[in-house]
């Protein structure tokens, strides 16, 4: 029986060697919210790669535009897909009218209890979000009977198992001891839980974190059970925001949305947005400075 | 004196409908059904709860547009992460929100317009927590073009949210939840008090026609025998609406901010 060590617990990888650990056709959900705290350095590793034929599940943003004009998807699991300060997502659009991905179109809530039902083994969960919609024949959603004296019928939400997530968190150590700050954190520990695999980047890795910063161990909202890898990806979230440290780049992605008009050639203008590596993509937008000077979004 | 706007008649008529509805999440997307979220809780409904926009409770609602991050003051913490424990899920919300279609059922779309599911002529933003927010919470519209291509005939391109159409209603399931409230558009106010929670026109704005409303619609309305105006703000309403607008996003929801009264 191999004996666990302290070195053995030491989940350190390279971006590259997360997506190698992925393939196609895989499941992959993708942390944060709309243009918020969204693990884009990974997705930007993942568009340097062959990776293709990807389920992807996501309250998406730039992360799903991107991936859909890359023609990484084969099918989508989605609520929304929205940059906020651009409401419609150029990009996913285009996919969409071309009739170039398959979807699952959910209601927000619906998707989280979807996540709920993957963590926890489930094969559903049941819920009365999507009755009197066409979500569920759309979707082919089942329906259940409790077998209570109710007898109320519900929709039978299926779970959305992941086989892999990707995640951008504040801090982490070597061990995967996650720290989340900001206002709010999303649903980002529950796609970890619904996932065989978590992959988390981090703007700060440390060694123990309970040498480091102990007082903010509430900030941890999943284990580290959960994660599976961790590299240390400063700004790793821009163009998206990552609060406390930085808000998302209005000026990025809006250039990235008007890159989709005519003739919105995504392989001619790729390289403005993926880069050929991460240093060189930070440096293009002004590096870390530029990216911490980015004020926090205000509503 | 400056003249009331029709955005302003708007808002007011939008804090109606937040009126007396209890500890809720008033929650208005858009200019006119947050300043009109605002208005209530600070006027007559000062039971309601809202948000910064973000993730934080606030007791004094948060004036539109620019201002210092930290300027709103937290009273609580209601994050994406807790909302449909907390708000949705729970009964404990009001929405106000502007579908892009709606019908004769109360049925909305924000999804996609035309072609198909696999293919749509026109994709939009997604369904979002439409269904949840219509299965579980009172919900209300503002819509600032009252036209037929909004008040679609017939149904609605892809029904996002559930209103009151028996042939679209699983067998079994439970809809005492449905709850739509009010709507508010650049005409007049209706609500879905009529036969069969039909949609009704419950106040005219100054100077439109019922017939004008109608001619507006994809769909026969049904109305009040004497339909009121639509009333016009107080000065306090007023001063209201000023501090919570300090940079006048109000005047730029409706083309050339037009007066409260209707040219004739």
């Amino acid at each position: 029986m191999t004996r666990i060590t302290e070195g053995t617990l030491d989940k350190r990888m390279s971006a590259a060697e997360i997506v190698a650990q992925l393939s196609d056709g895989m499941t992959l959900g993708i942390g944060g919210w709309g243009p918020r705290r969204k693990p884009m350095a990974l997705v930007r590793e993942i568009l340097r790669s062959d990776l293709k034929d990807l389920t992807v599940v996501a309250y998406g943003g730039a992360d799903v535009g991107m991936l859909c004009a890359a023609g990484k998807v084969r099918k989508l699991v989605f609520a929304f897909v929205s940059l906020d300060m651009i409401p419609l997502e150029p990009w996913f659009r285009k996919a969409r009218e071309a009739g170039a991905i398959e979807v699952l179109e959910l209601d927000e809530g619906m998707f989280q209890w979807g996540l709920k039902a993957a963590a926890f083994g489930l094969p559903f969960l049941p819920t009365r979000v999507g009755l009197g919609t066409d979500l569920a024949v759309l979707g082919g959603l089942k329906t259940v009977t409790s077998p209570y004296a109710d007898a109320e019928t519900l929709i039978a939400m299926p779970a959305l198992k992941l086989d892999a997530a990707l995640l951008h968190v504040n801090r982490s150590d070597w061990r995967g001891n996650v720290q989340l700050f900001g206002a709010d954190t999303y649903y980002d520990e529950w796609f970890a839980k619904a996932a065989a695999r978590s992959y988390v980047s981090c703007e700060d890795l440390v060694d123990r974190i309970e040498d480091h910063y102990p007082d903010d161990a509430q900030a941890q909202t999943f284990e580290r059970c959960f994660v599976t890898g961790v590299v240390e990806m400063p700004c790793g979230a821009h163009p998206s925001s990552m609060p406390p440290l930085y808000g998302w780049d209005a000026r990025a992605l809006k250039a990235y949305a008007d890159a989709a008009k005519d003739p919105g050639d995504w392989s001619a203008v790729a390289d403005r947005f993926v880069g050929a590596d991460e240093a060189g993509y930070l440096a293009s937008f002004g590096g870390k400075e530029a990216v911490a000077a980015l004020s926090l979004p205000i509503f | 004196m400056t003249q009331i706007t029709l955005a302003e008649l708007c808002i007011v008529a939008a804090a109606e409908a937040f009126r007396g509805n209890g500890e809720v999440i008033a929650t208005g997307v858009g200019p006119i059904p947050r300043l009109g979220a605002s208005l209530a809780r600070m006027t007559h409904s000062p039971e309601l709860m809202m948000t910064d926009g973000e993730a934080y409770l606030v007791e004094q609602p948060v004036p539109l547009g620019p201002r210092g991050y930290d300027d709103r003051k937290k009273a609580g913490h209601l994050p994406f992460s807790r909302f449909f424990d907390s708000a949705v899920w729970t009964g404990r919300r009001h929405a106000m929100v502007t579908p892009t279609q709606i019908d004769r059922f109360g049925q909305i779309n924000l999804s996609r317009l035309g072609g198909t599911h696999e293919q749509p002529k026109t994709q939009m933003l997604g369904v979002r927590g439409f269904p949840g927010n219509t299965i579980y919470h009172p919900n209300s519209f503002f819509f600032p073009q009252h036209s037929t291509r909004v008040f679609v005939a017939g149904e609605v391109d892809m029904i996002s949210g559930v209103g009151y159409n028996p042939a679209r209603r699983v067998p079994g399931g439970n809809y005492t939840g449905v709850d739509l409230r009010r709507i508010i558009t650049n005409l007049c106010v209706m609500d879905f008090g009529g036969t069969d929670h039909a949609m009704r026109v419950i106040s005219l704005h100054p100077g439109v026609t019922f017939d004008a409303v109608q001619a507006a619609t994809g769909f026969a309305l049904e109305r009040l025998d004497d339909l009121p105006e639509t009333p016009l703000p107080d000065d306090a309403a007023l001063a209201v609406i000023a501090a919570m607008d300090p940079h006048g996003v109000r005047a730029g929801v409706f083309r050339d901010n037009p007066p409260a009264r209707a040219a004739a």
